[in-house]
């Protein structure tokens, strides 16, 4: 990596207002401006990086694409984006490859809902910025000392922190871990962010599906840009994932023995065996029946569960929903 | 609100004496799902097919019509088609799904869309989903114990099974009718019914159940623009002989006042859960 393209987008980025809220003119844009805009365009980005020659100033396209978004936001009902950061903990990164499976509709969220100002894989900034919400990917390694300041530095920085996937919720696989691996035999500790820093939002699942993550974007969106409507609908669909932060942070398939079942509110309909990544969970004479040693405590069996959370004033609306989150990622 | 959104509400039967044949009652669910599997609207259904054991659903995807036909009547026993919501998309590659199941289990299929959390790639793909009426459900040793012990009848030997008039029937393949007073079958009601605030499928794109509509029909509720799509299509097609609600007994009144009766006594059961211990209640998941 080039140390000046680094510097660049560094301090590019860590202008505390992202250049997109009140942006000049497309042709007056400064070269500074133009990187912090680039972490939305990741072709583009890697296309320069693969170029040895000096950096062009501008390249025809560039512009091309600012005035699109320019364009598309005369159609938006709110005209600021929410920034984002992918905050990358001890996890394997397929939450983060969950979010980029959106595919045409990342580019959608990245143009006209959200910036992306901090993901290791994604955009060249080495520090956490200030971010509205820091989606949060893997569990803390206690020996770490790196990630337990960053998972630190992210709540300080971020409005909201999402636990991001299982391991950042709830442990996840990271649960089973003892240490003597190599090359870094003495880390043996891994707990999720929950136990560190408080959390405010939980997308369990292993990995938290491409929709899911997509439908959390939208929804932060218009809770904090939207209109006093957007903002109460989006509330009240992120209540539910707010609550599950707050439930706690050990999750397993015993789940749905403790908190469904024992409960007296199981009805048989299958939705955990559906939700299981690893098929730990089989419908037996109506009811699941959870095989243990296959589980891997990663949430998604219990979240999924009609009988966890069913919040009627969002649901009652899903086809309106559905078309909402559809039409805005057209 | 007990009925739910409806775009409109009518009695109807299908017009092909096949599926009339082993229908509960109208045939609508076998009909709709045929009509739409030939049309493309549905790749396929997840339906309660049958199993090693009898009267005992296991849930399949179903995508022709012979399957949809092995899979016809009410079983009154616990099928979790939910469970096969992914895997539909997945081995079986369907892009488009068509779903049949209980209030509880289109509940299920709505919070799959709007809170997919283990449900990769599946809110886009529900084309079709049918609810059906239902009252409460019961777990398969409960169906055993109330055929076998109660009506004295082998569940092998049983054609049809049935709840109406206040009672619950059980007709043999030799012609025997038994018939006891549902009362009898409260207590095998499985006790997740018990928290159920929904009757008549509110959630579903189509819902219909026997209540309402004259013997041999059913009552359907049309509920969103995919349910209104795939209908009107069927209904062009010639699929379904219909009636208006108004004009046949018992009415829609029946239906509400069922609807009333389930909600109401199922509220009660949400107000005892959450002062059931000493200072302590049990879990509420509508909050």
């Amino acid at each position: 990596m080039e140390p000046s393209e680094g510097k660049g987008s560094t301090e590019g980025v860590q202008k505390p207002t992202p250049a997109s809220a009140t942006r000049p003119e497309p042709v007056e844009v400064s070269k500074e401006e133009t990187v912090a805009e680039k972490p939305a365009k990741t072709a583009e980005v890697k296309t320069e990086k693969a170029q040895p020659t000096p950096r062009p100033k501008r390249k025809p396209s560039d512009i091309d694409v600012e005035k699109k978004v320019e364009n598309t936001k005369e159609d938006m009902p709110v005209v600021e984006k929410i920034t984002v950061g992918h905050v990358h903990l001890s996890g394997c990164t397929g939450c983060l490859v969950s979010f980029a499976d959106n595919y045409e509709g990342l580019f959608k969220i990245l143009d006209d809902y959200a910036d992306l100002v901090y993901a290791l894989t994604l955009v060249d900034v080495r520090h956490i910025p200030e971010m509205d919400v820091a989606l949060v990917e893997g569990s803390v390694c206690l020996q770490d000392k790196s990630s337990v300041e960053e998972i630190k530095e992210a709540r300080e920085k971020a409005k909201i922190v999402v636990a991001l996937g299982g391991c950042a919720a709830y442990g996840n696989i990271t649960r089973f871990c003892r240490g003597g691996q190599w090359n870094q035999p003495q880390m043996e500790s891994y707990v999720p962010i929950n136990e560190l820093i408080d959390v405010d939002l939980y997308i369990p699942g292993c990995a938290p599906t491409p929709q899911q993550i997509r439908n959390v974007c939208i929804m932060a969106y218009l809770l904090l840009k939207g209109t006093d409507e957007q903002k109460e609908l989006a509330g009240a669909y992120l209540k539910p994932l707010m609550d599950l932060a707050q439930r706690g942070d050990e999750a397993c398939g015993c789940d749905l023995m403790y908190d469904v079942i024992n409960q007296g509110l199981c009805m048989g309909c299958g939705s955990c065996a559906a939700a299981c990544p690893v098929r730990a969970v089989s419908m037996e004479y109506g009811k699941p029946n959870i095989d243990r040693d296959l589980c891997i405590k990663c949430g998604a069996c219990y979240a999924q569960c009609p009988r966890s959370f069913f919040n009627f004033d969002v649901m009652n609306e899903f086809e309106g929903i559905s078309e909402l989150i559809k039409g805005v990622m057209e | 609100m007990v009925l739910g959104n409806y775009k409109s509400v009518v009695a109807a039967r299908s017009t092909d004496n096949e599926i009339l044949k082993g229908a509960q009652d109208g045939g609508i669910v076998t009909q709709l799902f045929a009509y739409a599997l030939e049309e493309g609207i549905i790749d396929g259904a997840i339906v309660a097919g049958p199993s090693d054991e009898p009267w005992k659903p296991e849930p399949v995807i179903a995508t022709s019509k012979a399957e949809l036909l092995a899979a016809r009547g009410t079983r009154y026993t616990l099928s979790p088609n939910i469970s096969l919501l992914k895997e539909a998309t997945r081995s079986y590659g369907l892009d488009r799904i068509g779903i049949v199941g209980t209030p509880c289990q289109m509940q299920a299929v709505r919070k799959a869309q709007l809170y997919p959390i283990g449900m990769r790639d599946v809110p886009d793909k529900i084309a079709l989903a049918i609810g059906i009426f239902c009252m409460e459900n019961f777990p398969y040793q409960g169906l055993e114990a109330m055929v076998e012990d109660h009506c004295n009848v082998k569940l092998e030997s049983v054609k049809k099974l049935d709840i109406g008039k206040g009672k619950f029937w059980a007709y043999t393949e030799r012609g025997a009718v038994a018939q006891i007073p549902l009362k009898v079958t409260h207590k095998y009601e499985q006790p997740g019914c018990h928290v159920c605030l929904d009757y008549v499928s509110n959630l579903a794109d189509v819902s219909t159940g026997s209540v309402g509509a004259p013997d041999g029909w059913s009552t359907v509720f049309v509920r969103t623009n995919a349910g209104e799509d795939a209908w009107s299509k069927a209904i062009g097609a010639g699929c379904f002989e219909t009636k208006p609600i108004e004009e046949v007994k018992p009415g829609l009144d029946l239906v509400k006042k069922l609807a009333t009766d389930k909600i109401t006594k199922n509220q009660k059961t949400l107000e005892a859960r959450a002062t059931f211990g000493v200072g302590k209640g049990l879990r509420n998941p509508y909050i």
